[in-house]
């Protein structure tokens, strides 16, 4: 059995420690996101890069990716807590998961000089993308 | 809860899906993912551009150059027999100099030390047609990595790189190329990442650019700092990527999106 599935289980087992660790608040000192800023950011294919992997009701539907869940009413399924873990950093579900953790500066080896210790979002654009996230109900 | 059990499932799947190679049966040249119009332009001799560079590296084998004076053909004669199924079996081992070598290595060293010219730098036109030309003395052969056990610890590294994450994306070639090969980033197919075309003619580039060029390309799009050309890394690479396409067929020069 793996290691994912193992602390999947472990938070099956402990009612509330699995609900803790599948949301995150929204972090002291970032002000609530606005939606069309965070349309803006993830439709942007150079900065945030959700379309290489996300299809959903963004423009250019041709150049959107199919490696990740479609994230049409995803503001229906998830809380926006359950959003922002997500956004902010996946691995914490998911440690072999493709998409890349946003906040942290958690890389692979190698990181290009532009870009390193640097993460790939602040926070305040995370906080917009989930208040447009959370706004997707169908 | 049932979401949740989902999930976990959903998680077992993802963490098989990274580990696994994909398996001979299964093993696709990009060329199978490319648009029918993108195929019939390979598939042309007289519309693939990339013959062009084919046609250069035919005049520069032919042509004296350097101290000696001796072009290419004067050792070798036809390249369509000496040159047959040499692409098919490289990176080799290289006992000059102790270490594998990958093709335009190969041909840069008789260039120096059998031409005694000036060496050509990785991506000048010159070395893109000589490697095109003799790449395309082996189209239709399938890929024929040599066993040979000087190469086995350079091969092993180029494995261990393949799945090694990288950049600020924290990939690795494995997460795309064995994991998700079968889908689209953005509009891209993913493919399977065989070096079964180089060098390649890229419409992205308008040029024909070596399999060290495309690989950068993947090692800046997860923002890495790209190896070098002609390092250790990317001869692991490309022993790896063989290993990897060994049975599949060569097709110099390829055309890719
Ligand atoms: C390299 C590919 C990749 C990129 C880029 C990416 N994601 Fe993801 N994302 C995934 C994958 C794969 C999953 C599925 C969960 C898993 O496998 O870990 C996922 C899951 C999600 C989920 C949960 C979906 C659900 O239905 O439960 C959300 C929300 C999400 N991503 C948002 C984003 C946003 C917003 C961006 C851009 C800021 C982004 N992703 C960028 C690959 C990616
Ligand atoms: C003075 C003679 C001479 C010239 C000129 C010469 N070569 Fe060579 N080449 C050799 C010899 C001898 C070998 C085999 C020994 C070795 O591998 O070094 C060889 C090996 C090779 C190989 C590897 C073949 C294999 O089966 O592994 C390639 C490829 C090659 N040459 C390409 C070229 C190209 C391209 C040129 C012109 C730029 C060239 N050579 C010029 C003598 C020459
Ligand atoms: C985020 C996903 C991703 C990662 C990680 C990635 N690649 Fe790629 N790779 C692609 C895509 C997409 C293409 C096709 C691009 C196109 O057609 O425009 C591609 C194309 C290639 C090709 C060309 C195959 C052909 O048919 O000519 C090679 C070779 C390759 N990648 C090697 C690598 C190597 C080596 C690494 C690791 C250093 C790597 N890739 C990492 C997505 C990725």
């Amino acid at each position: 059995m793996n290691a994912p599935l193992l602390a999947a289980m472990v938070g099956l087992a402990v009612p509330g420690t699995a609900l803790a660790q599948d949301a995150m608040p929204r972090p002291a000192g970032i002000t609530p996101g606005e939606a069309t800023e965070g349309a803006r950011l993830v439709a942007d294919r150079q900065k945030s890069l959700c379309v290489l992997c996300h299809s959903g009701p963004f423009p250019n539907p041709h150049l959107q990716g199919n490696l990740a869940p479609d994230l049409s009413g995803i503001g229906a399924r998830l809380s926006e807590d359950e959003i922002r873990l997500r956004v902010t950093d996946m691995k914490r579900l998911n440690p072999d998961s493709l998409m890349p953790t946003y906040a942290a500066s958690k890389a692979g080896e190698r990181v290009g000089t532009a870009w390193r210790g640097r993460p790939i979002l602040v926070e305040q654009e995370i906080e917009h993308i989930v208040a447009y996230l959370a706004s997707l109900k169908e | 809860m049932a979401f949740r059990l989902a999930f976990a499932a959903a998680l077992l799947c993802a963490g098989i899906a990274v580990a696994q190679e994909i398996p001979p049966g299964e093993r696709r040249s990009g060329t199978d993912f490319m648009s029918a119009e993108t195929r019939a332009i390979q598939a042309d001799d007289g519309s693939n551009p990339g013959m062009l560079w084919v046609l250069q590296g035919e005049s520069l084998w032919k042509e004296p150059a350097g101290a000696s004076r001796r072009s290419c053909a004067s050792c070798h004669g036809e390249a369509a027999t000496s040159m047959r199924d040499v692409a098919a079996r490289y990176p080799a081992f290289d006992t000059a100099s102790g270490a594998p070598v990958d093709l335009a290595g190969k041909i840069d060293q008789c260039r120096t030390t059998r031409q005694h010219a000036a060496g050509l730098p990785r991506e000048s036109e010159e070395l893109l047609g000589l490697s095109t030309y003799v790449g395309h003395q082996s189209r239709g052969l399938p890929i024929a990595p040599p066993d040979d056990p000087r190469l086995h610890a350079a091969r092993a590294e180029g494995k261990r790189l393949f799945e090694t994450r990288m950049g600020q994306l924290d990939l690795s070639c494995s997460s795309c190329h064995d994991a998700n090969w079968r889908g689209r980033l953005g509009g891209s197919a993913v493919t399977q990442a065989h070096p079964t075309g180089y060098p390649i003619y890229r419409l992205e580039w308008q040029a024909v650019g070596s399999l060290q060029r495309r690989m950068r390309g993947c090692m800046v799009g997860v923002r890495a700092e790209p190896f070098a050309y002609g390092s250790a890394e990317f001869i692991a690479l490309e022993l790896y990527l063989a290993e990897r396409a060994a049975g599949l067929a060569l097709e110099t020069p390829a055309v890719r999106p």
